[in-house]
């Protein structure tokens, strides 16, 4: 061959390799499925379709949101911006056609049109089948039943086909709100029976590949890893019909690629992404980005209270004025998270969580601190973060670092794996460290129960013990549970005050949710659990 | 030739041996603790606890690792915790995904890379052997991730021209059922040609990406390789008898110097394809580097071990394959071996 044919040969190919192919052209019936569809793109995906199951992680949440019916489900209302937002005080029914609260137990109404996806009718000992299951199964779905005082299988009784009955073991305000979380959802206890077994008596590994519930939407297909596809209950009771016929959920591990595909007008919707992408979307006004506040939650900086120099309260407000907290919101977020910093000195405290510390940066008053506690020349320590997030905790942990340097702080930065986070949050170890923690139940003594009591759970990541503390939340919740509001109103502004003035961890912001989506996207809905709600979504 | 593939894969055993306890031991070794990772956020000790009696962890290790050898030896590779599937069936379709992409990018990077090298080689020194030269080293001094994130910006973004890189098909085509496992050759039997069009304009982009990568390697090889024959008495010989340049190049040269390129092209196969984790991430393919990856970050040991086991039959089964096509290509070395 000569060189010449041998030049043409190669060039023709180069060309054919990277020629362009026209974009896809849509066939009628194509364009049709497109309009009725919702295609979603984010970083992953459900591990598992129930979350009743072993480990199921959040995506498979919000499959489970979308595919289960549960008794009850909150109303909407008016949040920042005009954006519906899920109301923590007011319930509606969803399975249950009407409920009673009583003094000692809640009973409920099921419709009874109700179906399950393969068309046996829902009835009574479905639903207590299922929240037996919840509270006995273990692991996360039984302890977040217990944040509702809900712990037994006796606590839940059929009183006739349609009519179920839940006892309360004792007065607790968080039992309502907690049959209205993911957890308690109805599954078809007939169908999962059969395909249980002596080994796996509540049928999981069944409930994992395929929902097997009433709700809005089935699982039609699901490859692990790469996509679901739900298709639309028609046969759906619990509430108005949802306009979106089919939900494509595709899994885009390349943050750039989601940005991509919905300028492109590809996608519609995508979340997970960087704050600064969401900010630039913001700006450009091509596409409709909701921020909203996570509700009860706090990016913050942790204390071991147990260890020196963290132990003496001098150190900790010390920290407190250290922070770089204007540089974190501007370099770190992009603006989109509120500040939990620096009220007005006058701001009385409120009956609100989370609320903003009074704290400032103010390296000034924080050397004056560190020398009263007697670390003048500073000293050595070690912050650590969850690697999963290092988009928003590395460069934080950098500022914070740079700003401690000033006060002759050396801090080493630690990033620490996320299969490895939790195991190093249990230990109790870490001298410094940054984290978030939001609860599902928008209230203040839960949040404080975690975070601050001393019953140390896992969340009380600082080891923090204090008799006083212990006093304030215990009251609140009883104060809360038998609604005495002026005890409840001055138990909670108690620990408030307390957790700013002892400062085992420092408050830094509120985050944001962040969701971008197409203009012709409507119903977006901000739930406690952030995920999308597809039954209220509506295309064109 | 059976007597050699017996023999060879007879070798292989006590390499895949070691293979399964090495991997088991250090997926053990790792800092991570899976129960905790997989108790969720809100879990307490008990929780952990109980999950962690759930997945077989509170054993002894060696009580473990007999269990795991036992699964193993009934092909049950252990289930994913991360993706809740069983690990065998997700290698079994996660694995075409990969070879398929993997396969069409070295064959782009062949047709490119061969003659490239053999021009430079037969013109040392000229334009074509700068070329050469400078498209190899952009190549592989270019990050794949990069590459791939370019060609993605410029031809979906900018031009258009290209489909979104969402995976191995278009959002609106179903999969042609399950023949090949390779997208190209199902649609083409299930005779469903838009979907074969769609299939083939998702690979375009990854494949010119891990062919971008993988130039320099086959055509550097095969440059040195054609330099060393054209410089041989051989080559002078069939010259001196009058052939047609082509023909010594062709028949001659090129035949000769194919051994060291297929080597070339075997290592750069089997590195491609359990190393192409950045271009699957970025074109959202599902393949098995990406499955590895993120099982890695978890601390699913499960894929762990099934991914790395899966690699190690792998290279054992190409070394094969490699070893019999030098056979084919020059008979001196079926007899030496």
């Amino acid at each position: 061959m000569k060189r010449r044919d041998f030049l043409k040969s190669v060039s023709g190919l180069a060309a054919g390799a990277l020629a362009p192919t026209a974009p896809a052209i849509w066939s009628p019936a194509k364009a049709d499925a497109r309009s009725e569809t919702l295609l979603i793109v984010s970083e992953g995906g459900p591990n598992n379709l129930d979350i009743h199951g072993v480990g199921t992680n959040v995506p498979g949440y919000e499959v489970s949101w979308n595919c289960y019916d549960r008794l009850i489900s909150h109303e909407m209302k008016s949040g920042p911006g005009g954006v519906p937002y899920y109301d923590r005080d007011k319930f509606k029914p969803e399975l249950a056609e009407d409920f009673n609260i009583g003094d000692m137990s809640v009973t409920f109404k099921l419709r009874k049109n109700a179906k399950f996806h393969d068309g046996t009718p829902v009835t009574a000992k479905d639903v207590k089948w299922s929240l037996d299951r919840a509270v006995s199964v273990g692991g996360f779905p039984t302890f977040q039943m217990s944040a509702g005082s809900l712990t037994k299988p006796e606590q839940f009784v059929v009183v006739d086909d349609h009519t179920v009955r839940v006892d309360f073991l004792k007065k607790d305000k968080l039992t309502i709100p907690d049959l209205a979380v993911i957890v308690p959802c109805v599954v078809n206890s007939e169908l999962v029976k059969k395909n249980a077994s002596e080994k796996d008596p509540w049928g999981l590994e069944f409930t994992k590949q395929q929902t097997a519930g009433s709700g809005a939407y089935k699982v039609t297909k699901w490859t692990a890893g790469t996509e679901v596809v739900m298709e639309r209950n028609d046969d759906w009771v619990s509430g108005p019909m949802p306009k979106i016929k089919r939900v494509i959920w595709r899994m885009v591990p390349q943050a750039g690629n989601r940005r991509a595909l919905l300028e492109r007008g590809d996608a519609d919707i995508s979340y997970e992404l960087p704050f600064k992408d969401f900010q630039e979307m913001k700006t450009n006004g091509k596409l409709n980005v909701v921020s909203l506040p996570f509700s009860n939650g706090i990016q913050y900086i942790g204390m071991n209270v147990t260890k020196p120099p963290f132990d003496n309260p001098k150190v900790r407000q010390a920290m407190a004025y250290a922070m770089p907290y204007q540089k974190i919101m501007d370099a770190v977020l992009f603006g989109l998270a509120n500040p939990m910093f620096g009220a007005p000195k006058d701001k009385p405290t409120e009956v609100a969580w989370p609320q903003p510390t009074k704290y400032n940066t103010d390296m000034e008053k924080a050397k004056a601190l560190l020398a009263e506690a007697g670390y003048a020349n500073g000293f050595e320590t070690t912050i650590s973060f969850d690697l999963n997030f290092a988009g928003v905790n590395e460069p934080l942990c950098v500022l914070v670092q740079e700003s401690l340097a000033q006060l002759g702080i050396k801090t080493t930065i630690n990033k620490v794996p996320g299969a490895n986070w939790r195991t190093e949050l249990t230990k109790k170890e870490m001298p410094l460290f940054t984290n978030v923690f939001s609860g599902w139940l928008d209230y203040p003594e839960y949040f404080f129960y975690w975070c601050y009591h001393g019953n140390n759970s896992i969340f009380n990541t600082m080891s923090y013990k204090s008799p006083e503390m212990d006093k304030l939340i215990d009251g609140a919740r009883i104060a809360a549970a038998n609604g005495d509001t002026a005890a409840y109103d001055a138990d909670v502004k108690g620990f408030v005050d307390l957790a700013y003035t002892d400062i085992p961890r420092i408050p830094l912001y509120q985050p944001f949710v962040n969701v971008a989506m197409q203009k012709n996207i409507s119903g977006y809905q901000y739930w406690f659990h952030r995920r999308l709600d597809y039954r209220a979504m509506a295309k064109g | 030739m059976l007597t050699l593939i017996g023999k060879r894969l007879l070798f292989a055993i006590p390499s895949l041996i070691g293979v399964v306890i090495v991997t088991f031991l250090l997926t053990r070794a790792l800092p991570g603790d899976p129960a905790a990772y997989f108790a969720g956020p809100a879990a307490t000790k008990e929780a952990v606890d109980q999950i962690r009696k759930k997945l077989g962890f509170d054993k002894p290790l060696i009580e473990q690792f007999v269990r795991y050898t036992n699964d193993l030896a009934h092909g049950d590779l252990g289930t994913s915790l991360t993706t809740g599937q069983p690990v065998a069936a997700e290698l079994r379709n996660r694995l075409p995904a990969s070879a398929e992409l993997t396969l069409l990018g070295l064959v782009v990077s062949i047709v490119i890379a061969i003659p490239l090298g053999v021009l430079a080689a037969t013109r040392p020194g000229s334009w074509i052997d700068h070329l050469c030269r400078v498209t190899t080293t952009a190549g592989v001094s270019l990050p794949v991730f990069f590459t791939g994130l370019v060609l993605v910006y410029v031809f979906y973004f900018r031009l258009g021209w290209s489909p979104a890189p969402l995976g191995r098909l278009d959002v609106f085509y179903s999969t042609p059922p399950t023949v090949t496992g390779f997208y190209l050759i199902d649609t083409l039997i299930a005779r469903d040609f838009e979907a074969f069009r769609s299939a083939f304009s998702q690979l375009i982009l990854p494949a010119v990406t891990l062919a971008i990568f993988s130039l320099a390697p086959i055509a550097r090889m095969t440059r040195a390789s054609m330099l060393a024959v054209l410089a041989s008495d051989f080559v002078r010989t069939a010259r001196a008898s009058g052939l047609s340049p082509g023909k010594v190049i062709v028949t001659y040269a090129f035949r000769n110097a194919m051994l060291p390129v297929i080597t070339t092209l075997s290592m750069v196969f089997s590195f491609l394809l359990g190393a192409n984790v950045l271009v699957e991430k970025v074109f959202a393919w599902p393949g098995i580097g990406s499955y590895a990856v993120e099982a890695l970050i978890a601390s699913d040991f499960a894929p762990v071990q099934g991914f790395v086991l899966t690699m190690a039959v792998m290279y054992v089964l190409l070394n094969l394959l490699i070893d019999i096509l030098y056979g084919v290509i020059d008979p001196r070395v079926r007899l030496e071996g």
